[in-house]
């Protein structure tokens, strides 16, 4: 196993410094003086003129490339145009709320949408399977911001039964993460579906319910354990949708995380902050998938064995 | 050959209901865009007309707060939501198949390098790459048509690479190099055309895929800027009277959703009767 996970986070580091390459891109293709967006509107020639050195602006692409990486590798990711205040403080003081509504997000997907899943396999071709495949397609091709103003609208406004919008106790967070695990909850609902009826026609599930096994012993302990490693794919291929989905949703319910917090960003044209989010949260993606990756091979030794034997 | 393999996958769509709703939801669709001249101007304002309800005289479904009718900005909005789906999608299918192509048939550093690259732009969460680019770069449908072309492809080049190492061992393949055909003949002529079934599929599941991230991109204020309509954006618009004008957000959104829908069915039906594995080898 410790091969393996060396060999993981090897493959991650040029992914990482590909990540940073565009990155630094971005933001040397950003429109506008960064220097003149720090100063403000009133400034001399002689205090821009030290700055522009001081932050390397007079030197070569490779040059500032080679600051750019060695600035990063030191925490810095810049300072904010508006506020002034540096930006990784800021994204480690919003990142908890993020994870927070991410990972609520993700339980609701994953009970929901696997239980949904279940079900409809059990009942294959019964009125709740067909059901299941619908709200399965719709939940796949409804935009999320549009599902969100839909139980804001609904949920929280007609109906009274939880806050719309806001940060505050649980119930708060409810709203946005069912907005935001749709998406999820919908795609592991199809898997689960389509995997567990592909399970249940294997051979060794007829030889255990010759033997006499129970339907629910024979879901628990054969079927589940089968479909647990496809099912960490797909979790695994969906932080991106949550980090990206954030953007939207957080925006949408006025909660306060990393999502939010780039949308501002974006609406007043704060580079800065705008691109050390993004690299921030492309890190954390990559990082991530690493883990994901790592729980994956610990689930399934074919895939442990294929990455290692790849050399 | 060809024309069997044609009729036998239009009989198989025809016969699959899905496949049939998905083909129905897209000609609607088409039809929204060819006729939105006639439906109405989707700029037009007027301001004693604001709000009006859906059924209202002259305005189906119903106008917005600036007495915008709704109907004409979303048979508008589907034109620019094809115009992207379709641009996008060509352009993540033509940069997606070229790079699969060359690293699956030449394989050794050119493969390890077009895969390492592909490997760093899967690295960004999609819709959070569009954003970055969007919000540097101007803001507008052309950046972020192209935006989403030059970011989706990653998925193309690896299926592609993926057909080609299946079939670039095959007889036929080591004759035409036997018979000394030049790379671009052999992989246009010989690998190509064994290669378009699993490209179809994925070109209309993308064009479904660029259409939602236009969407979000112009909900954030960052796609298609008004008056220019687009869904994402008249859903944005509509926000602030969701409480006594839900319609305002409610049609584009359904509107997406069923656009979005439409091209998934063909997708999945069209993968049925292909009969081809996306699962990447």
């Amino acid at each position: 196993m410790i091969p393996f996970i060396i060999k993981r986070i090897m493959q991650g580091i040029p992914v990482v410094l590909g990540v940073l390459t565009i990155s630094f891109i971005l933001m040397y293709m950003a429109p506008g003086d960064p220097v003149l967006a720090l100063v403000g509107d009133y400034y001399d020639t002689a205090t821009v003129e030290k700055l522009r050195d001081e932050l390397g602006l007079n030197e070569p692409l490779w040059f500032q490339y080679g600051l750019f990486l060695k600035r990063i590798s030191t925490g810095d990711l810049g300072t904010s145009y508006v506020t002034g205040r540096p930006v990784l403080s800021d994204l480690l003081q919003k990142l908890p709320y993020t994870l927070q509504l991410a990972g609520a997000a993700m339980l609701i997907a994953v009970f929901f949408g696997v239980l949904i899943g279940i079900m409809a396999a059990l009942l294959h071709n019964t009125i709740w399977d067909r059901l299941s495949v619908v709200l399965a397609l719709g939940g796949i091709s409804a935009p999320v911001f549009w599902i969100a103003l839909l139980l804001i609208l609904y949920v929280g406004v007609e109906w009274r039964l939880l806050p719309p919008t806001g940060y505050g106790n649980i119930t708060f967070l409810l709203l946005p993460a069912v907005a935001l695990g749709t998406r999820s909850l919908a795609m592991l609902t199809r898997t689960t579906r389509a995997f567990l009826l592909e399970i249940l026609r294997e051979d060794y599930l007829r030889t255990a319910r010759a033997k006499g096994l129970s339907e629910i012993k024979i879901i628990g302990k054969h079927a589940l354990r089968n479909l647990a490693v496809p099912l960490i794919t797909i979790i695994g291929m969906d932080f991106g949708s949550y980090l990206s989905g954030a953007v939207l949703t957080e925006s949408i319910f006025g909660w306060p995380g990393l999502g939010r917090f780039a949308l501002n960003a974006i609406l007043k044209r704060d580079f800065p902050v705008i691109q050390g989010t993004v690299l921030f949260m492309a890190v954390l993606f990559v990082v991530l998938n690493i883990i994901v990756d790592i729980i994956y091979g610990w689930a399934n030794p074919q895939v442990r064995e294929q990455l290692i034997d790849a050399d | 050959m060809q024309t069997d393999l044609t009729f036998l996958v239009k009989r198989r769509l025809l016969r699959d209901p899905f496949a049939v709703l998905g083909l129905v939801l897209i000609c609607g669709l088409i039809m929204l865009a060819i006729l939105a001249p006639i439906i109405g101007s989707p700029i037009a304002q007027d301001l004693g007309q604001r709000l009006l309800p859906t059924g209202s005289s002259g305005h189906v479904l119903g106008t917005d707060h600036f007495g915008r009718d709704l109907a004409a900005r979303l048979a508008y909005g589907a034109r620019v939501s094809l115009r992207v789906g379709l641009l996008a999608s060509t352009i993540s299918l033509t940069i997606g198949v070229i790079l699969g192509l060359l690293a699956g048939y030449f394989g050794g550093w050119v493969d390890t390098l077009i895969m390492r690259f592909t490997d760093i732009m899967l690295g960004f969460p999609v819709l959070l790459f569009l954003i970055a680019i969007s919000a540097t770069l101007d803001p507008g449908l052309d950046t972020a048509l192209i935006a989403i072309g030059c970011v989706s492809w990653p998925p193309m080049a690896r299926l592609m690479r993926a057909q080609v190492l299946t079939i670039r061992s095959r007889e036929y393949l080591v004759a035409t190099t036997a018979l000394g055909l030049n790379h671009i003949r052999t992989m246009i002529r010989h690998i190509l055309p064994n290669c378009m079934a699993p490209v179809i599929v994925t070109f209309t599941l993308g064009i479904s895929g660029a259409i939602m991230a236009e969407a979000s991109l112009s909900f954030l204020g960052l796609g298609v800027q008004p008056p220019t309509p687009s869904w994402g954006a008249m859903i944005n618009e509509g926000k602030d009277f969701l409480r006594i004008a839900p319609w305002i957000s409610l049609f584009p959104g359904l509107t997406i959703a069923m656009t979005v829908l439409g091209f998934n069915l063909l997708g999945e039906s069209l993968r049925d009767a292909l009969d081809v594995r996306l699962k990447e080898k």
